[in-house]
């Protein structure tokens, strides 16, 4: 699913943020990245995303190589990874139903297949019912579902999460984790940012440590 | 678009048999899309109201100065059309020439070949004349002695097809003694003219101006709209909307403002032109001219709003265009 072949990156102004990472992520592996902060884990993450361009080495998406696609065909990619945030990034001055629907919007669904699928996705994540309510008035793990519910909609074969329990309660952050498992055991691909040792060490997966910018454990 | 790897290209068949229809289901899709962003512009142009509408007067003020001087130009040209008729010669006799000498005078002139029509024009009449139509008429009886020289209007023949005729003419009666001045009519809608073409070459250079002006007014205005909703882009683009998909609303907000601004101006202008019309006809009727103010036919105003809305569109387009290319999701 997922392929780092010796990668770097390097920005001009602070030197290499990653160094010769090399793993490979299989269709259906749950993983987490973790490291202290400033270790890369946002830097390999906005590397999957394509926000950013690696130095050197090769990274391969679902067959293809990120390097070698055009600014043109990101957004085909990103269709096909669903992005989880530590703030959310939901729309403020919209409901949570046109948070949810904005990636089969853009997509090009069909309004009714888009209010099915909404609804489906909301359902899964616990917050059906809540689809007129703004964001705003929603509490944070409930917010985080609402991006959890946004991130799958478009049934992508991988999820990447980025601290998604960052500024959760370890109760709130277990289910969310919970949450994860589930999309894991119908065959998604799922990859998670976390310093949250902890809760990690209970959760018996794979673990890639990161340390200034190398890959220290696998 | 360039042709993707196999793989992505199964997984976008998968989504299209999901959402249920083909290709009609697609571009129907496409369709609601761009209603909704033309109708989602709308709104949020309404909605902040106050902005808006500062936007639009200042472009109304814009386009409104553009088309009122394309109509003053069409205006003077209607003016300078209507004197190519004129194409005749006044002869100003000698003061010494008695009135039965100069009668004989333009006796003779009807036997020129090159002659068409003469029309003799004594001192009383010219008096009488001016009396009535310069609105002078008391100041004339004041004077002792009528000042007016006796007028004799020469219509030179196929005057219309061939000009040396006239000019001929012209160079001709210059060098009779009873003529004090020949003075050629057909100089002074000449000179007219190329005074109104000068306007023309002018106004057009200034239109240009004012529609760079509106462009950049409205770039201005997409770019503050595009700065507000830079977060909602963001996230747009992280979840995988093209540049495509994300400027077309700011296209549609850049063409309402444009639109309505035309209305505006089309507005400004047309009370501008009742304003002036009867004052300036009444003026014609002083001069004895038939002269109506000629305003925006439907075609021109069709082209105005379509120019508005135009200039609107391109002035998003180049700011969300560039922007776009460097807003990065980080």
């Amino acid at each position: 699913m997922l392929q780092f072949d010796k990668v770097s990156m390097r920005y001009p102004e602070v030197g290499d943020v990653l160094k010769n990472i090399s793993f490979q992520l299989h269709p259906g592996e749950m993983s987490f990245l973790t490291g202290h902060s400033g270790a890369g884990k946002s830097s390999l993450f906005k590397l999957i995303a394509v926000m950013e361009r690696c130095t050197r080495g090769e990274i391969v998406f679902a067959g293809q190589n990120l390097n070698k696609i055009s600014d043109r065909q990101i957004p085909y990619i990103r269709r096909s990874m669903g992005l989880i945030f530590q703030d959310y990034k939901l729309l403020q001055d919209r409901t949570v139903f046109d948070n949810v629907a904005l990636p089969l919007v853009i997509a090009g669904y069909r309004h009714g297949e888009i209010s099915r699928r909404v609804r489906a996705a909301l359902d899964k994540v616990g917050l059906l019912g809540k689809e007129k309510k703004y964001p705003m008035t929603l509490s944070g793990g409930e917010q985080q579902r609402v991006g959890i519910a946004r991130a799958v909609v478009n049934k992508p074969p991988m999820i990447l999460a980025d601290e998604p329990t960052g500024n959760l309660d370890p109760e709130l952050s277990k289910e969310i984790m919970h949450l994860f498992e589930q999309f894991q055991q119908v065959g998604v691909t799922v990859l998670i940012a976390s310093h949250d040792i902890s809760l990690i060490s209970k959760m018996n997966y794979r673990v890639l440590t990161l340390d200034h910018g190398q890959l220290v454990a696998s | 678009m360039r042709k993707r790897p196999r793989h992505q290209q199964k997984q976008e068949g998968r989504q299209t048999r999901i959402s249920g229809g083909g290709f009609i289901d697609r571009l129907k899709a496409y369709r609601d899309l761009h209603a909704h962003a033309l109708f989602s512009s709308l709104g949020r142009l309404i909605s902040s109201r106050f902005a808006s509408v500062m936007t639009i007067v200042v472009l109304a003020i814009g386009i409104s100065l553009a088309s009122g001087f394309y109509i003053l130009v069409k205006n003077l040209q209607q003016l300078a059309g209507n004197l190519e008729s004129s194409n005749q010669i006044s002869l100003f006799l000698k003061d010494d020439v008695s009135d039965i000498n100069a009668k004989k005078f333009s006796e003779n002139l009807k036997k020129n070949p090159d002659v068409q029509e003469v029309k003799f024009i004594s001192k009383e009449q010219a008096l009488k004349e001016f009396e009535t139509y310069s609105g002078f008429g008391s100041a004339v009886k004041a004077l002792e002695k009528n000042p007016l020289p006796i007028v004799v209007q020469v219509i030179p023949k196929n005057s219309f097809d061939d000009e040396a005729v006239t000019q001929n003419l012209f160079e001709h009666f210059k060098l009779v003694p009873e003529v004090d001045l020949a003075q050629m009519d057909m100089q002074w809608v000449k000179r007219l003219q190329s005074i109104v073409e000068v306007a023309r070459r002018g106004v057009q250079l200034l239109s240009g101006l004012l529609g760079i002006g509106v462009l950049f007014i409205t770039a201005n205005t997409i770019r503050l709209e595009l700065h507000n909703r830079r977060e909602e882009v963001v996230i747009a683009k992280l979840v995988g909307a093209t540049n495509g998909f994300i400027q077309r609303p700011f296209l549609y907000s850049g063409f309402w403002l444009g639109f309505f601004s035309g209305v505006a101006a089309w507005f400004i202008v047309t009370f501008t032109a009742l304003v002036l019309k009867q004052p300036i006809e009444k003026l014609s009727g002083l001069y004895d001219g038939s002269f109506h103010v000629v305003f925006l036919d439907f075609f021109e105003t069709f082209a105005m709003l379509s120019i508005s809305a135009l200039l609107g569109m391109v002035g998003s387009w180049i700011v969300v265009h560039f922007q776009l290319r460097q807003l990065k999701p980080e």
